[in-house]
């Protein structure tokens, strides 16, 4: 295999689940050493893309190359390279910490007394060797996920497929994650991940698709697609007010959008001092202003609706 | 040649070490609650052996088999306990741990994500449930020896025969698991066993039966691997346990590729 080939090819490629169409034909490049996310609200179909690639689905249709291998024909080999953190961990409750780690690389058929070393090393690695004997039970949610990723490097894999990580994680578990997972990165390991946060996607991925309804409805880098698909700066306006409504009408034309919500008015502006001075001149006098620059969230925001989703 | 060959020989050693490494970690998770229950099962034949075997034995008095034998009471319900408690340790392991461990423990959800195939899980998690089936019939066939109710030559012939009779029990409940909705199918599967338990010619030749019954109950598997027990250890056995090692043989084949491809599509979803 040449170092240009993507380690991961999906061309058209769909799930179904009887008459519910999860994922609807999508395209899909991962290139070694990158970190890639599949950023979508709940359902877009991401989960289902990240079993398919973890080849514990088997695709409805369309293309999927793994590490230049058949998913299906060849699933033992490509698992045999792959770290897999699901969604939902689903750690062995009749085993300690250690032994879950030891298990599984069992599984991977790695020699017992590579396992116990490889496994030492990891629970370092998460910050988990003080806890190595106890059970999986009682450990936190995050030391649960850290556990989980763990266990997902114990065959040395080439590729980490990572589907939301820190979900439910309280902010020290999740900063904790996001610094191993860049580490990861820094030693060339290829990062695949789903996440639907915005400052997640942002911190740990060169390239993403945001995906909804099952499609891909765009892909970059997180600065890329806030350039194409939102501006430079937001302003935030709060009149006192009830309803926003009644000045919104008199913001038209400023910057590149206006957006109500019902609390603010958010402005899509080149330059946000430029356009808090206008907001002045029209003599408006909002009771609080912010101007910050474009997230990744207004993108996603942007491409998916503000409507929520289950 | 040699390449046709190879792969698939390699492939078959890579099987058998990735059902090992699903043995071992049942091996790992063994902890000393799980001994108590390990007694129960040697216990609860052994009960059934000394109650009816031995006490309504006294009252039953000598019967004599179709061959002609005249055998004691206890001696022709022995191996049929034997039969028995083969059957029930291998479905306790592979109807409610298994069911447990794929349904509730979620843990092959972990397990499939690793080269480790459906095939693979259910040949280990019956070569686990096949070390509990063999740990009890040893015991067991070490009981009949000490009460004088068979010889060790004819035991050490019993053993491998009540490990088949486990093994196709076990892949057969294994198989019957990837069906069960939920515990309460369990039940269901419990009335069977004790219905089997009581009607496999255990504790009555199944000669005394009306003739539609005697086929009826001749068909199912408890009868056969009660025919073949009771053959070696009272010495009667000839050619008859042909037909029975083949049954068993269908039965753990069967279950066995029927619980794989069955869990391959309750997992790979």
């Amino acid at each position: 295999m040449t170092r240009a080939q993507p380690l991961i090819q999906a061309r058209g490629l769909v799930k179904r689940f009887g008459d519910f169409t999860a994922v609807d034909g999508i395209d899909v490049e991962v290139r070694s050493g990158e970190a890639f996310g599949f950023l979508g609200p709940n359902g877009a179909g991401k989960s289902s893309t990240m079993r398919m690639v973890g080849c514990i689905s088997p695709p409805s249709g369309g293309e999927l190359r793994i590490l230049g291998m058949d998913p299906v024909r060849d699933g033992p080999a490509i698992r045999a390279r792959l770290g897999v953190c699901p969604q939902l961990d689903n750690l062995d409750p009749e085993l300690t910490v250690r032994e879950n780690l030891t298990t599984y690389a069992r599984y991977f058929g790695i020699p017992r007394r590579t396992a116990r070393a490889r496994a030492a090393e990891l629970l370092d690695f998460v910050q988990l060797s003080e806890r190595a004997d106890s059970k999986v039970e009682p450990l936190s949610g995050g030391m649960k996920r850290r556990l989980t990723i763990a266990r997902a490097l114990v065959n040395e894999p080439e590729i980490v497929l990572l589907d939301e990580p820190t979900t439910g994680l309280d902010p020290q578990a999740r900063h904790l994650v996001w610094e191993r997972l860049f580490r990861l990165k820094q030693q060339g390991v290829t990062l695949v991940l789903t996440t639907h946060y915005m400052d997640e996607a942002e911190q740990l991925c060169d390239r993403l698709v945001v995906m909804d309804g099952g499609r891909i409805v765009a892909e970059g880098s997180p600065r890329a697609l806030i350039e194409r698909h939102s501006t430079r700066e937001v302003v935030e306006l709060r009149f006192a007010a009830e309803s926003q409504e009644a000045f919104a009408g008199k913001l038209d034309g400023l910057g590149e959008r206006v957006e109500v919500l019902p609390d603010r008015i958010l402005l899509y502006v080149a330059d946000g001092d430029a356009a808090v001075a206008e907001v002045g001149a029209l003599g408006l006098t909002p009771a609080n202003v912010l101007v910050r620059r474009s997230s990744l969230e207004d993108v996603f925001l942007h491409l998916t609706g503000r409507t929520l989703v289950d | 040649m040699v390449t046709l060959v190879l792969p698939r020989l390699l492939d078959v050693s890579g099987a058998s070490r990735r059902s090992g490494s699903v043995v071992e970690r049942n091996v790992a998770a063994l902890k000393s609650v799980y001994w108590l229950l390990l007694v129960s099962g040697f216990v609860e034949p052994l009960l059934y052996l000394l109650s009816i075997g031995v006490g309504v034995g006294a009252l039953v008095g000598d019967l004599t088999l179709p061959g002609g034998e005249l055998v004691t009471y206890a001696a022709f319900v022995a191996p049929a306990m034997l039969a028995s408690s083969a059957m029930t340790g291998a479905l306790a392991e592979t109807t409610f741990n298994f069911f447990g461990k794929m349904k509730y423990m979620k843990l092959y959800d972990g397990v499939i994500a690793t080269p480790v195939r459906p095939f693979e899980i259910a040949l280990g998690e019956l070569a686990w449930a096949m070390l509990r089936g063999s740990a009890y019939s040893a015991a067991f066939l070490a009981v009949m020896v000490l009460m004088d109710l068979t010889t060790v030559a004819r035991a050490l012939v019993a053993f491998p025969a009540a490990v088949l009779v486990g093994f196709a029990f076990g892949a057969l409940g294994m198989m019957l698991s990837t069906f069960m909705r939920s515990w309460q199918d369990f039940d269901l599967m419990g009335s069977a066993q004790f219905t089997l338990f009581l009607f496999s010619g255990t504790f009555v030749p199944a000669e005394a039966y009306p003739s539609l019954l005697r086929w009826v109950v001749e068909v199912t598997p408890l009868y056969r691997a009660v025919h073949l027990i009771r053959g070696i250890s009272v010495g009667t056995a000839g050619w008859s346990w042909l037909p029975d090692v083949l049954y068993l043989l269908v039965v753990l084949t069967l279950g066995l590729l029927v619980a794989s491809r069955r869990m391959g599509r309750l997992l790979y979803k």
